[in-house]
């Protein structure tokens, strides 16, 4: 199991584009990728469920993976979260 | 009938009623679970196509932002959450997959609705239109489409899905009326996009119209009439006229010149906080902008951004205005912007603490990044740069020395920049104004920072709202100062802008004229009114009646003078 903590910085949080981005990029993984919000897990290749996170701007987040791409996955979602998703 | 306007406009003619054919979702035993498996993977199947179809005509007719939305529903059907829901229900239940779909669509939908966040909410009707397809296409029903429209009809319906106005005649539309939606809702940012009229929120429309009704809607007041007199339709015939004679008028001003009736030329520009807003700049006509605020680039992060990272956001708006001026003001944080990685101490009263240029000149490291970005940048475009916050001349002198030391830089590093470039103060403070004249001996130019302005004239905080009342851009001394600092620019030959709210308040924007400003700095979406008042006025008639404006004793007064006294034909 591979985690990492991460502060959404974009203006969106995981909210318009940034979650179909996230959805997209978690869902390249053959690992489950969950991410953590206040104790409370979502399934990352889920787009139902990482909006009802309702994660905005300024949230921290813990992205986790288990299996064989672990590392990879969460080292990719991690930049992408810190580029901005490109806004 | 009375709704929320919710996209400018007036539009008559035949009700399009779109029938939602709801699908009556019913539990069911089922006895053969595989067979139901596979009849829903086929109806996900059917429906991605769909969904692909759709994309790809947004994004050929819409554009890509449209088509994100299509994007984000080829996501939902394939999202695994929602499909295994679906299928254990299935399963386990043995229940028939309409219903599956149906709980597990309820499910993430009262998540999204009740999430205290306009753009969430939103989503929730895009897992509404993609569930309704699935069950449509389980049920063998037709997904109805708007792309058949035969007729110019205004289009009546309980919502309107992203899929709806995706696939719409846009030739046929004349206008919405929904039963459900707010400002925020698909329905009416659609509407505005498409500048169609609509009305929103109108309880029990559907009901009340069939199809082929005549109604008028007006899309500013928010009311449908059903069946109007011929009164009534000649009466909205001249409002839909005058509204759109406007309108043209304003589009056309776009590329013409802000000339008053008396041939006297300003400039009218736009103020921007992110490269990005240059775009709604640009199509709005403006002449340049007026004031480039710098801050966005340090918030939100966690340490400075680098010199490259500035220089680059600096030079792509100096590009795309192609020689037309970009005033860029310096860093202006503290007061209400904290940066938490500077770890500014709390203050007692941050708004005349250390801030703007004051942190600047103290922290000579982080003004000499933004000082290089910016030259280095003007190498690309017409920039100035402008000073906020200065307070003395002593305070302008050192930060002009820190700029000097930087071009100094430079030029041993032999990096091009505008060896000419203006540099100008931000006059906000009233003690600037107050020795404008000492001031216009050695700046290129001054812009007037009305907000910060009247807070510091009329000592009044302008986030409290229990002084609110106070703070007024129609305040005489706050006029008299203006005029003051237009007028002891002028004497030194220096150009004199503004760019506060007041720079685009309709009711300021001819006395403005009066004193003989020069460029008027506003937000992109004021530019084309502003520009309209400019070319309908006459800067002699409005000069004539600032000495009475300047002596008159209240704001109230002086709105009250402006109100009689000048008008302009819309």
């Amino acid at each position: 199991m591979y985690r990492e903590t991460v502060v959404l910085k974009n203006e969106t949080g995981l909210h318009a584009r940034p979650a179909s981005l996230f959805v997209k990029e978690a869902s390249k993984y053959v690992s489950d990728i969950k991410v953590e919000k206040d104790g409370k897990e979502y399934n990352a290749k889920s787009i139902m469920g990482i909006l009802s996170m309702g994660a905005a701007m300024g949230t921290t987040i813990n992205i986790i993976a288990d299996g064989k791409d672990e590392e990879e996955a969460v080292k990719a979602l991690v930049e992408l979260v810190n580029s901005k998703f490109g806004e | 009938m009375k709704g929320i306007g919710v996209s400018p406009g007036i539009s008559i003619g035949k009700v399009f009623l779109k029938e939602e054919i709801e699908a009556k979702v019913e539990k069911k035993n089922i006895e053969n679970i595989s067979d139901e498996i596979a009849k829903l993977n086929a109806a996900i199947e059917k429906s991605l196509k769909e969904v692909k179809s759709i994309y790809e005509y947004a994004l050929k007719n819409l554009g890509e932002k449209e088509a994100e939305i299509f994007s984000a529903h080829k996501l939902m059907l394939e999202d695994p959450e929602f499909i295994d829901f679906i299928k254990e229900k299935i399963k386990l239940e043995s229940v028939n997959a309409e219903w599956g779909v149906k709980e597990a669509s309820n499910k993430y939908i009262s998540i999204l609705e009740n999430m205290d966040n306009e753009y969430l909410k939103e989503r929730a009707a895009d897992i509404k239109d993609i569930s309704k397809r699935l069950i449509n296409n389980l049920m063998g029903i037709e997904n109805i489409s708007l792309s058949t429209l035969e007729e110019e009809c205004i289009i009546v319906s309980k919502d309107l899905t992203p899929s709806d106005t995706a696939q719409m005649r846009k030739d046929k539309a004349l206008g919405f009326v929904t039963e459900v939606g707010g400002r925020t809702s698909h329905t009416s940012i659609m509407a505005r996009t498409l500048e169609l009229p609509a009305v929103v929120g109108v309880k029990d429309m559907t009901k009340s119209v069939k199809n082929n009704d005549i109604i008028i809607i007006d899309g500013e007041e928010g009311t449908v009439i059903i069946n109007p007199t011929q009164d009534e339709i000649n009466t909205y015939k001249e409002k839909r006229k005058a509204f759109e004679e406007f309108k043209n008028k304003l589009k056309e001003l776009k590329n013409s010149k802000s000339i008053s009736k008396d041939g006297y030329k300003v400039e009218i520009a736009g103020n921007i906080g992110t490269p990005n807003d240059i775009d709604k700049v640009i199509e709005n006509g403006g002449e340049g902008v007026g004031l480039y605020r710098t801050e966005f680039l340090y918030m939100d992060r966690d340490k400075l951004p680098t010199e490259e990272e500035q220089f680059e956001s600096y030079k792509i708006v100096a590009e795309k205005l192609e020689g037309r001026p970009l005033v860029i003001r310096t860093l202006d944080v503290g007061g209400d912007k904290e940066l938490p990685y500077l770890e500014m101490p709390k203050e007692m009263n941050p708004f005349l603490g250390y801030r703007a240029i004051r942190l600047c000149l103290d922290r000579v490291d982080i003004f000499k990044v933004q000082l290089r970005a910016i030259l280095r940048a003007s190498a690309y475009g017409n920039i100035k740069i402008m000073f906020p916050m200065i307070s003395s001349l002593k305070e302008f002198r050192d930060a002009k020395q820190i700029l000097e030391e930087v071009k100094n830089e430079l030029r041993v590093e032999k990096i091009p920049f505008n060896e000419n470039i203006e540099v100008g103060i931000m006059v906000e403070i009233p003690s600037a104004a107050i020795q404008s004249d000492v001031f216009a001996k050695e700046v290129d130019f001054f812009s007037i920072g009305t907000n910060d302005l009247i807070q510091y004239t009329l000592a009044v905080d302008r986030g409290n709202e229990n002084i609110s009342y106070l703070y007024s851009q129609y305040h005489p001394a706050v006029l008299r100062l203006i005029k003051m600092t237009i007028e002891n620019g002028h004497k030194e030959g220096i150009w004199v802008g503004m760019c506060g709210e007041a720079a685009g308040d309709e009711r300021l924007i001819p006395i403005l004229l009066g004193m003989g400003l020069d460029e008027f700095s506003m937000s992109a979406s004021s530019i084309l009114k502003a520009r309209y008042i400019i070319k309908n006025i006459s800067k002699i008639e409005m000069e004539n009646m600032i000495e009475e404006i300047l002596n008159l004793e209240t704001p109230l007064q002086v709105k009250q003078y402006i109100d009689e006294k000048i008008t302009f034909k819309h």
